[in-house]
């Protein structure tokens, strides 16, 4: 299969039941039809299963944020800098 | 005062590296880390924290000295290898060692004539600052309701008293011949130890730093021995320390921001959050 993008030559996987094209060339993804649903209810169930809130070991105060256990997206450069300074 | 002047007192020829160049300017020449402490510094009180400093064997980086340079006191160190930014994406950061290393200060006695530690009196020059910045009204008030909530704020009457460092953050750990030390004797006096975990209690509170970062944190001062905080109910202490860190916190985000003509960041606007939650938790236990 030719990529539709770059013309490059599309290569093939099969990764949990999902039919995968990716182009040699720039990278780029064809997804059969459906596929794109089944690879978002495997991340919805994956990410239920991983990013659960784990239980408050050791209690919060009374005005803590809720927590929803998606830390990775608030490692902004200002986060980091004020874990360094007075 | 430059960064060759402290240099040539370390009695280094060659390159040097500014590490930090505010009220104080910090260079690490060879193998010596110099710094040039701010111009008001009180000699005696460094003294006495340099010396108890020297006696913390295993929890704090040993002071090599103390010099004067045109009228600015230069204290010398062996330079250990700080954590930056980018070890945290490596490996995380050593949440453990820093819990276990504050739980050994903690556990020391008060060595006489230390001076008080150096936290609670950040929050009104913060507030201060806060207030020169020319913050808008909308961003100001909720930190301000926040300071103003009911006592023990900050600090208050009946927080047990011991030896705590005053100014724990992540930059305040280097390690030094492979092991972690705290640095920065500046702040150490006798206070109310539960001040030190307060800056990432504040964190955690103002839903920044990842439950199970600061879970890490507090179960190693915990296992490590730490009583500045009880095991069973740790924010019994951790309470008014984390919601004065929380307004000091917002407040310089907030000037900084203002300063810059910038709208407030994630990280500033999840703390004024913070304080918004404050005022109303306040207000809902009247």
């Amino acid at each position: 299969m030719e990529c539709p993008k770059c013309r490059g030559r599309m290569r093939t996987f099969d990764r949990n039941g999902v039919h995968i094209e990716q182009c040699d060339n720039c990278r780029g993804i064809f997804l059969d039809y459906g596929e794109l649903e089944t690879l978002s209810r495997m991340e919805a169930q994956w990410a239920q299963q991983h990013y659960a809130p784990p239980p408050p070991a050791h209690g919060g105060p009374a005005w803590g944020a809720p927590h929803h256990g998606h830390y990775g997206h608030h490692r902004g450069h200002s986060w980091v800098g004020m874990l360094f300074s007075s | 005062m430059r960064a060759d002047d402290l240099a040539r007192l370390a009695g280094h020829r060659g390159p040097v590296t500014v590490l930090k160049d505010t009220r104080v300017l910090v260079v690490r020449a060879g193998d010596l880390v110099v710094k040039a402490h701010p111009p008001d510094t009180d000699e005696g009180a460094l003294r006495v924290r340099l010396a108890a400093a020297r006696e913390l064997s295993g929890i704090m980086l040993p002071p090599l000295g103390l010099e004067r340079l045109d009228g600015r006191l230069v204290t010398l160190w062996p330079a250990g290898e700080p954590l930056t930014p980018a070890d945290l994406d490596e490996d995380g950061a050593p949440w453990e060692a820093g819990g276990r290393l504050l739980a050994l200060l903690h556990a020391r006695p008060v060595p006489p004539g230390l001076p008080p530690a150096g936290g609670p009196p950040r929050v009104p020059r913060a507030l201060a600052d806060l207030a020169a910045s020319g913050a808008p009204a909308a961003v100001a008030a909720p930190i301000l309701k926040a300071y103003a909530t009911p006592a023990p704020f900050p600090g208050g009457a009946g927080a047990p008293d011991g030896l705590a460092h005053g100014d724990w953050h992540l930059g305040q750990i280097v390690r030094h011949r492979g092991e972690w030390l705290l640095i920065d004797p500046d702040d150490l006096g006798g206070g109310d130890r539960a001040w030190d975990l307060a800056r990432p209690a504040a964190w955690y509170a103002a839903g920044l730093l990842d439950p199970a970062d600061w879970n890490r944190f507090l179960s190693a001062y915990l296992e490590a021995g730490g009583t500045a905080v009880s095991a069973g109910d740790p924010w019994r202490e951790l309470d008014a320390p984390a919601r004065a860190l929380t307004v000091q916190l917002a407040a310089t985000a907030a000037a900084a921001a203002a300063r810059a003509g910038e709208p407030l960041d994630e990280a500033a606007a999840a703390l004024v959050s913070a304080c918004g939650r404050i005022a109303a938790a306040a207000e809902a236990s009247i």
